[in-house]
């Protein structure tokens, strides 16, 4: 049960979009999540639509993997959908009942929104598609590194380290928490039935033990790390040095052209 | 200088709040260069507290503890003395810390702030003295017991350490895992003369060692090659060790006996033995 949770979404393809430097990657999915939101008209919309298919055809990532994160959210989507339903009373009225009118304005309305939170989704999809969780740790790090002419050195790097050895113990606390659930329904515990009260406090014998083991876990990394001559990352330098390309450039021009279009289309209609 | 770890009237307490236990007592002990040593015994006898002082990660409560001439106790250099001892654990999921291979090994040369290119060969250097090369970019957790133990072995040999201490390296494999560990272990002290300190339980790993340390009680009760300490059969069964299985038939026999000579370990040798005495007879 705890196997279904797929850790880290990373998809292994060889395109134009993995190539391109994490940092790079971090900085246009924030325009594009920018523009998708300044985009006024359907026209905007449209443009910003077309653009972000293109991104998701051009990472070589199956159309099926978006549309499975499209569904963890389905809810979200179908509310949006709804309230923007009635939320507007421009056009012709459709349907009337009680109190209620549905006007062509209302679904215009509807539709917009839910296609924003669609391509919000998608867009950001592309980037844990596309982009390791370590080189996006780094990205991270890099990106934030500037922190440290306000004095929060020790702050970026320290974080950048928790998110790396959280992503290298999330699959042993995992395998962890299995075994302890089975060692738990081979004494006879019941953690599929009952009310929800009762499910949570079996939950109880098996987070107690993974809490006491992920304590004795840290101790004996910390030692480890220490043996490896680790400080606090004073003066640490990194194997892996990321670097800009060609890639990078159009993937720039790309979104300055995007942008462009954009603000145009907005003053335009 | 011939030892690269020298220890001098070494004693190590645990305090708590009322009760002082002394788990290392007034040991003297170097540890020569480019030798192969095997510490033996049994639950709490102070091999990992021991250890642990080899490089610095305990401070001897009275004594002091040299490595390569420095003083484990000086705040300054402790990454010195780090980077000549590495220390290997007995758990290796513990023990990695990034989620790729050649990120992990890379993981110290980082911190000892080495130029890129020079982290890059020497974590291919370090991956290929394990037999872990074609696994670079694979995540650990894919791996087996023994896998992951030759990565946290290759963390430490990227750092280029003189000495090696593994702490109970092979505790938690399985004996094809065992043997892995061993195998790679022996090779480096070969090939890189690369001095190791080796604690373990199974008897069978100390068969090529140089020297065979025996601890009990927080004291070091036995010093000698292999052959020599093995010997002492009634000694190290009363203080909860097992000698290894060839030397226990050997010592059956005698007592029975037979004419063989005890000290010899491996099953080939134990056997031409057992032969001689036979056609003797
Ligand atoms: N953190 C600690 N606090 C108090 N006492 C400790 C601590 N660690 C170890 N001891 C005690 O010190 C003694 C030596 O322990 P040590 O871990 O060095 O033994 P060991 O030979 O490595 O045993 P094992 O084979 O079980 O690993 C033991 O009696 C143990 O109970
Ligand atoms: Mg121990």
């Amino acid at each position: 049960m705890l196997k279904d949770i797929t850790f880290g979404q990373y998809y292994e393809a060889s395109s134009p979009v993995h190539k391109c430097d994490p940092r790079v990657k971090i900085i246009l999915m924030l325009c594009f999540i920018v523009f998708i939101f300044v985009s006024q008209n359907a026209f905007a919309l449209a443009l910003s639509t077309v653009a972000v298919f293109f991104v998701l055809l051009l990472s070589r990532v199956p159309m099926k993997l978006f549309l499975k994160n499209l569904k963890a959210i389905w809810f979200v989507l179908f509310f949006t959908a709804v309230i923007n339903l009635f939320y507007s009373n421009s056009g012709t009225v459709l349907l009337h009942f009680w109190k209620i009118e549905i006007t062509t304005g209302g679904i215009y309305r509807s539709i917009f929104m839910a296609l924003r939170i669609v391509l919000l989704i998608f867009i950001s999809s592309v980037l844990t598609y596309t982009t390791t969780p370590n080189s996006l740790t780094e990205a991270i790090e890099r990106l934030l590194s500037p922190l440290k002419y306000i004095g929060l050195k020790n702050a970026v790097h320290t974080f950048a380290m928790m998110m790396t050895i959280a992503l290298r113990f999330i699959p042993t606390l995992i395998e962890e928490a299995e075994k302890i659930m089975n060692a738990q329904k081979a004494r006879g515990a019941d953690l599929e039935n009952g009310s929800l009260v009762e499910r949570v406090k079996a939950l109880i014998p098996i987070l107690i033990p993974l809490l006491i083991s992920s304590v004795r876990r840290a101790y004996e990394l910390a030692e480890a790390m220490e043996c490896r001559c680790y400080n606090g990352g004073e003066g640490k330098t990194r194997m892996k040095q990321l670097r800009m390309s060609t890639v990078d450039l159009y993937a720039i021009i790309f979104i300055v052209v995007f942008a462009a279009l954009v603000i145009t289309l907005n003053i335009i209609f | 200088m011939d030892n690269i770890i020298e220890i001098k009237n070494v004693s190590f307490e645990y305090t708590d709040e009322q009760t002082v236990h002394t788990a290392v007592k007034n040991i003297n002990l170097n540890i020569k260069r480019g030798s192969f040593t095997v510490i033996l015994g049994h639950n709490g006898s102070g091999k990992s507290t021991l250890a642990k002082m080899m490089n610095g990660l305990n401070k001897p409560t009275f004594g002091d503890v040299f490595v390569d001439g420095i003083n484990t106790r000086d705040e300054e250099t402790e990454i010195e003395v780090k980077r000549r001892v590495g220390m290997v654990f007995q758990n290796p999921d513990n023990q990695l810390v990034a989620s790729i291979v050649e990120e992990d090994v890379a993981f110290g040369p980082e911190n000892l702030g080495l130029e890129p290119e020079v982290i890059r060969q020497r974590v291919d250097k370090a991956l290929k003295a394990v037999g872990m090369a074609e696994f670079a970019n694979s995540t650990p957790h894919r791996l087996s017991g023994g896998q992951k133990q030759r990565i946290a072995i290759a963390g430490i040999i990227a750092m280029e350490p003189e000495c090696l201490v593994l702490d109970e390296p092979t505790a938690m494999l399985d004996p094809k895992g065992r043997r892995e560990i061993i195998n790679t272990l022996e090779r480096l002290n070969k090939e890189k003369s690369i001095t190791v300190v080796l604690i373990t339980h199974y008897m069978e790993e100390a068969e090529n060692a140089d020297r065979v340390l025996v601890m009990n009680d927080g004291e070091i009760i036995e010093d000698g090659k292999p052959s020599e300490v093995f010997q002492n059969v009634k000694l190290l069964k009363s203080v909860g060790l097992d000698v290894p299985q060839t030397t226990e038939l050997l010592y059956a026999l005698k007592q029975k006996g037979f004419s063989v000579d005890t000290s010899k370990i491996s099953i080939k040798d134990t056997a031409k033995e057992i032969a001689k005495s036979f056609f003797k007879e």
